[in-house]
Parts: structure tokens; sequence; C-alpha cells
């Protein structure tokens, strides 16, 4: 059990790791890139609609929610992806500032929002009707509502700026300080803070033990996968037109 | 600039302690703002107090603790948020020419953490003599107290740097930005205070506690690690 557990978090690791850098490669990349967008493409709507279809184990209260496991957690994980990519890149500014650098972080941040707001949506829509109520003081979703707060400050702080170098730098530093002091803790926190009723959360099975023939597991990663390119193919486009329109204010 | 392999002459610990002894003395000669500080922390705690003598005296205790926080946090806010923005930037051009960044906010982060102990201690004082004291475990609970200003102090130190680059409405932009960041240190806070307020045995609280001090810590060498990104503008 415990091998287990630290292959898997070591896979995770890698997987993180190979995520953030391949993100960069496909967000920055020049040409079409046809391939790995038709990837996306088939992944998102041939898992959405299996998602839909598949057979998924009969549970009281969860019934068929359970679908929901499709859409809002390879959402999340979409969305800590994205923002990982942001802070790297932020980073890389600091070490080496450009004004390229600073329109990828923050337009991978901005990716990173739209993806947490979907997670909530998604998220309070099951949370109604499992749980009967739209928002509960449940740790995990306290984690959301600060991790949405932090790149809502993030945005006011860019707001804020006349100068352009200026507003880069300072809001490069706020991306790191904010992610690296709160996201880790996100993950500690609900254990730390008591019970919560989040599935996978202090005693909540996830879906892992109910999934008895791994069915769900099948089509659970390839959706994972498939959001995250989405986000990065999100980022691709509105950072070229990010590009596109700085090119034309210099002009 | 400075070249970076050149060794500098004056040791960082002094840098910081003479910064230190700078700012200690810049606060005693502008009474000002220590005063309006405590004035501020006293009319927010007779408010409490007023509005709680409506109800026939003390309040509750979960109410108790968390009106200490909410009091707690706004003056911490308000007394950290004028450490930067009190200096002109030809002042720290000056400091830079001077000193290292690191030492700047080494001395800065230890400055307000001492300011915060002082008006952690003096509000909670205050708060007792005024709300009554439901508290079971006051060791524990001064001790949680003090952790909570030195982390107040460190979290902040750094967004009130920010803030202050960003100029204009800086006390707003600064609770704007300082909140989320400060949210897991304040729920692991107030979650220790109500052991310590209910009186239950400290080994509850002890992993909240350890994770409070790491926390502080990572707060602290991101801010060390970073601050000279910011001071370079």
């Amino acid at each position: 059990m415990t091998s287990a557990k630290i292959i898997g978090s070591v896979l995770g690791l890698v997987f993180t790791v190979a995520g953030v850098w391949g993100g960069q490669r496909l967000i920055e990349q020049r040409g079409p890139g046809l391939f790995w967008k038709g990837l996306t493409v088939l992944l998102l709507v041939g898992g959405s609609a299996a998602g839909l279809l598949i057979n998924v184990p009969p549970l009281p209260i969860v019934n068929e929610s359970i679908r929901n496991l499709f859409f809002h957690v390879p959402m999340w994980f979409s969305m800590i992806m994205v923002l990982l990519v942001s802070v790297w890149y932020s980073i890389q500014y600091l070490r080496n500032p450009s004004a390229r650098l600073d329109i990828l972080a923050h337009e991978s941040a901005k990716t990173g929002i739209v993806l947490g707001m979907l997670g909530l949506a998604t998220g309070s829509l099951w949370a109604k009707f499992t749980w009967g109520a739209w928002w509960t003081p449940d740790p995990r979703l306290n984690g959301a509502a600060v991790a949405m707060l932090i790149y809502g400050a993030y945005l006011v702080l860019r707001g804020s700026f006349r100068d352009d170098q200026q507003r880069a730098r300072v809001s490069a530093i706020y991306n790191i300080f904010a992610f690296a002091a709160v996201i880790p803790l996100l993950f500690i926190l609900p254990r730390l803070s008591g019970p919560s009723l989040h599935p996978g959360q202090t005693g909540n099975p996830g879906f892992s033990q109910y999934d008895l023939d791994d069915t769900m597991r099948k089509l659970f990663y390839p959706v994972v996968i498939g959001w995250i390119l989405f986000a990065f193919w999100l980022t691709q486009v509105s950072s070229r037109f990010a590009f596109l329109q700085s090119k034309q204010d210099e002009n | 600039m400075r070249p970076e392999t050149e060794p500098l002459p004056v040791p960082l610990l002094r840098e910081i302690t003479t910064l230190l002894a700078k700012d200690f003395r810049l606060e005693w000669r502008q009474k000002s703002a220590l005063g309006g500080l405590l004035l501020y922390v006293g009319s927010t705690v007779f408010v409490c107090f007023l509005s709680f003598s409506l109800r026939g005296g003390q309040p509750p205790a979960p109410a108790w603790n968390a009106l200490l926080w909410v009091i707690l946090l706004f003056a911490a806010i308000n007394a950290v948020a004028k450490g930067f923005m009190q200096e002109s930037p030809g002042q720290r051009l000056y400091y830079y020419t001077l000193v290292r960044p690191q030492a700047i906010i080494l001395a800065k982060m230890l400055y307000n953490a001492l300011l915060l102990m002082a008006v952690a201690l003096l509000g909670l004082f205050l708060y007792t003599v005024f709300l009554g004291n439901p508290i079971q475990d006051a060791p524990l609970f001064v001790a949680n107290l003090l952790l909570g200003a030195v982390g107040f102090a460190t979290t902040l130190t750094l967004v009130s740097g920010i803030a202050a680059k960003a100029g204009g409405n800086g006390a707003t932009l600064m609770a704007v930005l300082g909140f989320p960041v400060m949210v897991p240190m304040l729920l692991l806070l107030i979650k220790v205070s109500k052991n310590a307020l209910d009186g239950l045995d400290r080994s509850v609280s002890h992993q909240s506690l350890l994770t409070l001090l790491a926390l502080n810590m990572l707060v602290g060498a991101l801010s060390y690690v970073l601050f000279p990104y910011l001071w370079r503008g």
C-alpha cells in the first residue's frame, strides 16, 4: 500500500513537471499544431459524450451525479497545471525580463481563472444536488475560494500600474509569492482543519473505491489530459492575440 | 549598481540592526502614527463593547474569538501599510546605495513583528478588560497570538512593499493582495485560539502550531528571495 502511494506521488510529480515543460512548448508553438489540437477536440468531445453515457456504479444520494468526475475534477487539474505554467513564466521573467514572458504569464493566469470559475460552477451544481446547498463552509471549498481571490488580486494589481515594466515585475513577484505561499497549503489544510465532506477527503471515499472494474478510471485519465491540452490551447490563442495587440500598440 | 562578487565591508547583521534602530527612532519621532494605531485598536474594541453591551455584556466565545482576530487583522494591515509607503522614492534610492536589499526586508519584517506583537498584546489586554476573559488556557492563547503577530508581519511586509510600488490607494490594494495570502494562516490561528479558549488538551493543537511555524518560515524565505527583485526597480 505505501509503496504504491510512493510510486503514485512520484508519477504525479513527473507528470506535473512534464506537463509544465510541455505546456510551455505548446503555448509558444508557432506552427498550427494540428495533431495535438485534433487530439484535444477528440478527447474533450468524446470524453464528455462518454462521460454522460457510460455505465457508472449505482450509489445512494450520489446517483448519476458521480459523472461530474469527468467534468469538475479535470477542470481543477488543468487549472493547477496552467497556473503552475504561469508561475514558471513569472520566475523566468524575474531572471530574464522581457515583455513576451510577462504576456505569457498573464495569459496563463487568465486561463487558470476561467477554468477555476468553471470548476467552482460545476462543483457548486454538484453540491446542490448531493449536499443540498450551493456552497458549504468546507475546507476544500474555502481553499478554492482563496485560490480565486489570489488571482482576482493579481488582476487588480496589474490594473494599478501605469508603467509596463514596473507592472510586469511586481505582478510576477506577487504571482510567485501568492502561489507558493498558498497553493501547497490547499492540499495540507483540509487534512488539518477537521472533517470535510468533499469526496476523497478525510475518510470520505474518492471515486476509486467504487470504481471496481476500472471503467471510470479508463475514461477519467484521458479526459484530464484533454482538459489540460485545452487549457494550453486557450492560452496559446489568447497570448497570440495579446502579442498582436502589443505589436499594434507599438506602431 | 554594485558588482555582486565584491564582498561588502559591513556584515548583514550590522546592517539589519542599524536599519531596525532607524525604524524605531523614526517611529518614536513621529508619535502620531503610533498613537493613531493604538487609538484605532482602542476605539474598535470600544465599539465592540458598546454593541455587545446592548445585549447584556459578554459576547459568546466564538464571537469573542472572531472579533478579536478581525480587530487584530485590520490593525496589522494599518500598521504594516505605512512601513514602505512613508518612504519617498529618493529615500529608497539612498538606502539602495547603502545596504543590501536582504537587510532591508529582514529589518522591516523584524520591526513589523515587534510592533505587531506589542499591538496584539495591548489589543488583547484592552479586549479582555472590556469584553471579559473566557480564555481557559492563557499561555497557549498568548503564544498563539504572538505567533500570529509574527505571521502577519512576515506576510504583510512583502505585500506592503508591492503595494507601495503600485502607489495610489496603498491601503486598499494591500488589503486586497494580503487577504488571500493570509487566509490559510488565519484559519490555523483561529482554530488554535478556539482550542485555547475551550481549554482543550494541548496535544490537539500541536500539529496546527507546527504548520503555523513552517508557514511563517516559508513566507519569510519567499520574501527574502523575492524582495531584491522588487527593490531593483
